[in-house]
């Protein structure tokens, strides 16, 4: 792939990454959201990548009130929010402070003047003003007094100057929107919808999101427009998705799929609480919401709701899987279908609740009590969690187990194109409630045995309400088969198996190999390390190296070809936000040579930093 | 697809049951001697006469000596973890109205690890049935303090006697906003039935504290109140609309005081004097008055009904929220939610 630098005069260009920062409160994120949804419609291909602090109102115009929102822009398919910033768009001293180092050089700085003022410069730890001075040589600065054109643009629309204020946002949105040519409709529907009821915030921001639109115009920003064509993507229709969303949406069509009422037990946390969010507003689709005292009655009302015949979900962050895990091993025990969604976060701790990390595999994989394995997935990409979470749930459904479902910060707020499907090329979740007896005991009765398996080595799902079946279920060891407590030796050896066994024999998909597997290099990733280590793959593969890419979505079973391809491959290396957990894994599984590469910075690998590890491990040849 | 397997062959005439289809073919292993034992025998002897059904009938519990309970009841049963039984019942309710959910466990289960979900599944009265067996000592781990011991009590673990206040559990219960509360004891099966049947009834979370003996850790912990030839001087029967009185002779009672109750002798303020109970009151500061009259059950002590009131149950509220957005907005159409954020076609 080639870098595409932005020249004075250049009119069109295939691709272009802007971050918007600014303070938690001058709506970034907000800003960012609408400049995608105008760029969606236009039809390029795109990726986002929001970042806000934990605090809800940090300081203002301090380092840890920055909140940043950076959309990558293109005319030909992307895999990532990019790498270096070719424009960032700063609203105070703050964030051009924080954010300068990320910024390409050459690139363009678009700061709101007003606010380069000695109190806000001394809130960022600037000495002088930046933006005077030879401070930014290397960059191309754009001064412009928003906060003061935006006041300006709203003064006859008896807005108070302070509310006017408010609306600098949309004046930065304006102006951004002239420069790489966004259209305009709609955004101002989205202003006429969003504050519908209150005329004088609709009108203070269209006037400033038209003001800063009409400065591009008109000012000395000629030089500064700049298009990116739509992007040549499969055909159909599409929609810009964020993970969270997508992750809510695919447990709404497992709901559809299986036939059953989909029951969400869950605990308000970062950065999770958008799927209850979501789901919360689905009651349509026969979703029950049930917000709960705590993780652990989240999980365990997730796991009642399960044991009456519905699909029971509960989704959190790591420490909430912390405190559900005693819970997830009695499912585990009880052998009923469980959906546990985890969008990882930093940890250890409350560590960096709003940024990403995924450091909780092992966890997924080990994090309980007595051997109580489960199926683990990981999701790729946003739209990826609308598909995991339907496997999840079949899984769950089909083999009457607890399911984990790993996703991360990343995926959770950014956004990207998908290609909706077509919801009856989607295929239907089969449910089968045990209906009768099942066995006969010693005196010829009929009776009926819950711990009898099928093929699968599945129990029946049993559910209350059932004449004649009613039984008992815990989570002592019980005999297999008649399910009574048993505290026999031997049993309970039996049962540790059976339990591993029905696991480790779900069937899962083999993987595939992308990039080029004719090289001695494989990188082989798990989650949302997807877009940059295919970016870079992509990148180094055009350089003429021969590098494939493997990428797990089930971390448990394993896919069945796994040893196979790695055994083919001289070199296995193994990027992951964490300090090497599923490299960990591959060396125990297939006894590889497989090393990591980590990043545990809160933030996600992007694809210029991996292609250049990936030419150090090939020597350091840049052809 | 769960309603449809549920309604098939079931009639609506509850067929005639004896207390035999209550038990089930498991070994009951409580030591001898266990008040848990004429717990049971009460409540499968009573299930009969409630008309309830085997199958829609669930009983879920935490750990501990009583939570294993729903091994010996022939119907649906879940013995789960520590402390979670009410918030796995709470989810089964919720999913499941149809059902008879009953909660059983000890003072420890409920009101030590599991006092959140407990004072939860209260407030946000769930309709479930909450038998709290309170022998103020754990059992199933050998003999330590409780949240309902007496301060002072040597344990095991605490060898020189335990430094914390006990929970009242009617009180909290109470505190939290329990729609219906009730005290019963382990020697008086008649009285057990009544509110065990009274819980059944009432719509909503219903917490039953019974005082159970605990013969080998505990033995005789309220046997100053509950030993047939003190009973009637020691407990207080609270019966809906009447005066509160007790006393062999009938001769003691309680009356309102300072805005509190104390007790006092009939003989001093007449029978008019006395407070009649009322169960129904919604402010529940008077229930909460009578539940602080014994400090510790060793005292004349209250047992009855302490409240019980119609304020609406959660699964029916919630259940009507999906009903209205059906009504709202139809059936939820998964094409048109995929397609409901701006989309584009290429």
């Amino acid at each position: 792939m080639t870098e595409t630098s932005l020249e004075p005069l250049v009119t069109e260009v295939d691709r272009v990454i802007i971050r918007f920062a600014g303070d938690s409160g001058d709506g970034m994120q907000l800003t960012g959201d609408r400049f995608t949804t105008a760029s969606a419609l236009f039809g390029n291909d795109l990726a986002t990548l929001p970042e806000y602090p934990a605090e809800i109102r940090a300081p203002a115009g301090t380092l840890a009130g920055v909140s940043s929102f950076q959309v990558h822009i293109s005319d030909h398919d992307i895999l990532t929010p990019g790498d270096a910033p070719h424009v960032l768009v700063a609203m105070n001293p703050a964030a051009l402070k924080s954010q300068l180092d990320s910024v390409l050089d050459g690139g363009t700085i678009i700061a709101n003047a007003d606010t380069f003022e000695e109190r806000n410069l001394a809130k960022a730890g600037y000495a002088h003003n930046p933006l005077e001075g030879d401070d930014l040589a290397a960059y191309r600065v754009v001064q412009v007094p928003m906060t003061s054109l935006t006041k300006e643009a709203c003064k006859d629309l008896g807005v108070k100057p302070r509310d006017a204020e408010r609306s600098k946002n949309f004046f930065a949105l304006g102006l951004l929107s002239w420069m790489y040519s966004r259209p305009l409709e709609p955004t101002i529907e989205w202003i006429e919808a969003k504050f519908a009821g209150r005329d004088l915030v609709i009108a203070a921001n269209k006037a400033a999101f038209s003001a800063g639109h009409a400065y591009g115009e008109t000012a000395e920003l000629a030089d500064h427009r700049v298009i990116v064509q739509p992007a040549e993507l499969p055909s159909g229709t599409y929609t810009n998705i964020s993970g969270n969303t997508a992750l809510a949406w695919g447990l709404v069509a497992a709901g559809h799929l299986s036939g059953l009422r989909v029951f969400l037990g869950s605990y308000p946390i970062t950065p999770a609480s958008d799927i209850l969010h979501e789901l919360s507003k689905r009651k349509e689709f026969d979703i029950a919401t049930f917000q709960a005292e705590d993780e652990i009655a989240a999980v365990g009302s997730a796991l009642g709701a399960a044991y009456g015949g519905h699909l029971g979900v509960t989704t959190t962050s790591g420490p909430g899987v912390a405190l559900k895990a005693e819970t997830i091993g009695l499912a585990v025990s009880l052998e009923l279908p469980l959906v546990i969604v985890n969008v990882q976060r930093g940890g250890p701790s409350t560590g960096l609740p709003t940024k990403t990390e995924a450091a909780d595999l092992l966890m997924a994989l080990y994090g309980r009590h007595g051997e109580s394995p489960l199926p683990v997935l990981a999701a790729r990409t946003p739209a990826d969690c609308f598909d995991q979470a339907i496997e999840a749930s079949r899984i769950a459904i089909e083999h009457r187990t607890p399911v984990m479902l790993l996703t991360d910060g990343y995926l959770a707020n950014s956004s990207e194109p998908w290609l909706l499907p077509d919801v009856d090329d989607l295929e239907p979740i089969p449910v089968e409630f045990a209906s009768g007896f099942n066995q006969v005991d010693e005196d010829g009765n009929e009776v009926f045995w819950p711990y009898l398996r099928d093929e699968k080595l599945a129990r029946p799902w049993a559910i209350p309400g059932t004449p004649d079946l009613m039984h008992r279920i815990g989570g002592l060891e019980k005999e297999d088969g008649s399910g009574s407590v048993s505290y026999d030796s031997d049993n309970h050896a039996h049962m540790v198996g059976i339990r591993a066994e029905r696991i480790a024999r779900i069937p899962v998909p083999d993987v595939e190999v992308t990039g080029d597997p004719d090289g001695d290099l494989v990188v082989v990733g798990w989650g949302s390390t997807w877009g940059a280590i295919a970016g870079a793959v992509r990148r180094v593969c055009g350089m003429g190296h021969s590098v494939a890419h493997v990428h797990l979505t089930h971390l448990n079973p394993l896919p069945a070809n796994m040893g196979e391809v790695l055994r083919g491959f001289e070199k296995v290396l193994v990027p992951e936000m964490n300090l090497g957990q599923l490299v960990r894994l591959l060396r125990d599984e297939y006894l590889v040579d497989a090393r990591p590469v980590s990043k545990v910075s809160g933030q996600p690998f992007t694809a210029g930093e991996l292609q250049q590890i990936i030419l150090g491990e090939l020597g350091g040849e840049d052809r | 697809m769960t309603d449809t397997l549920l309604t098939d062959g079931a009639s609506d005439e509850v067929p005639p049951t004896t207390r035999a289809d209550w038990q089930s073919d498991q070994e009951v292993r409580w030591c001898p001697g266990c008040g848990d034992y004429s717990i049971l025998t009460a409540l499968q002897l009573l299930m009969p006469e409630l008309g309830a059904r085997r199958e829609k009938t669930v009983f879920v519990s935490g750990i501990g000596c009583a939570a294993r309970f729903p091994y010996y009841m022939n119907t649906y049963g879940m013995h789960s973890i520590h402390g979670r039984a009410p918030a796995i019942a709470t989810g089964l309710a919720l999913a499941r109205p149809d059902l008879d959910v009953w909660v059983v466990g000890g003072d420890g289960d409920m009101l030590s690890i599991g006092g959140n979900h407990l004072i939860h599944a209260l407030r946000r009265n769930i309709d479930i049935n909450i038998l709290l067996f309170n022998n103020q000592i754990y059992g199933l781990t050998k003999g330590q303090f409780s949240p309902t011991s007496e301060k002072g009590k040597i344990t095991k673990s605490s060898p020189v006697g335990s430094c914390a206040t006990p929970f009242n559990p009617v009180s909290v219960a109470l505190g939290a906003e329990a729609s219906f509360v009730a005290r019963t004891h382990d020697m008086d099966r008649h009285h057990m039935q009544e509110m065990f049947r009274r819980s059944y009834e009432h719509p909503g979370t219903s917490m039953v504290e019974v005082y159970q003996n605990c013969n080998v850790f505990n033995d005789g912990a309220f046997e100053t109140i509950t030993k047939k030839a003190v009973r009637d001087d020691m407990l207080i029967p609270l019966r809906h609309g009447e005066p509160i009185r007790f006393g062999s002779e009938g001769q003691f009672g309680v009356a309102r005081h300072d805005g509190g109750v104390e007790l006092v002798e009939v003989a001093d303020v007449g029978v008019e004097g006395l407070l009649v109970h009322d169960e129904t009151r919604p402010d529940p500061s008077t229930a909460f008055a009578l539940s602080r009259l014994a400090e510790s059950p060793d005292r004349p002590t209250p047992i009855g009904v302490f409240r019980a009131v119609d304020r609406g149950e959660y699964a029916g509220a919630m259940n009507a929220q999906v009903d209205e957005a059906r009504a709202a907005r139809g059936k939820g159409d998964l094409h048109a939610l995929l397609h409901s954020l701006p989309t584009w076609t290429v």
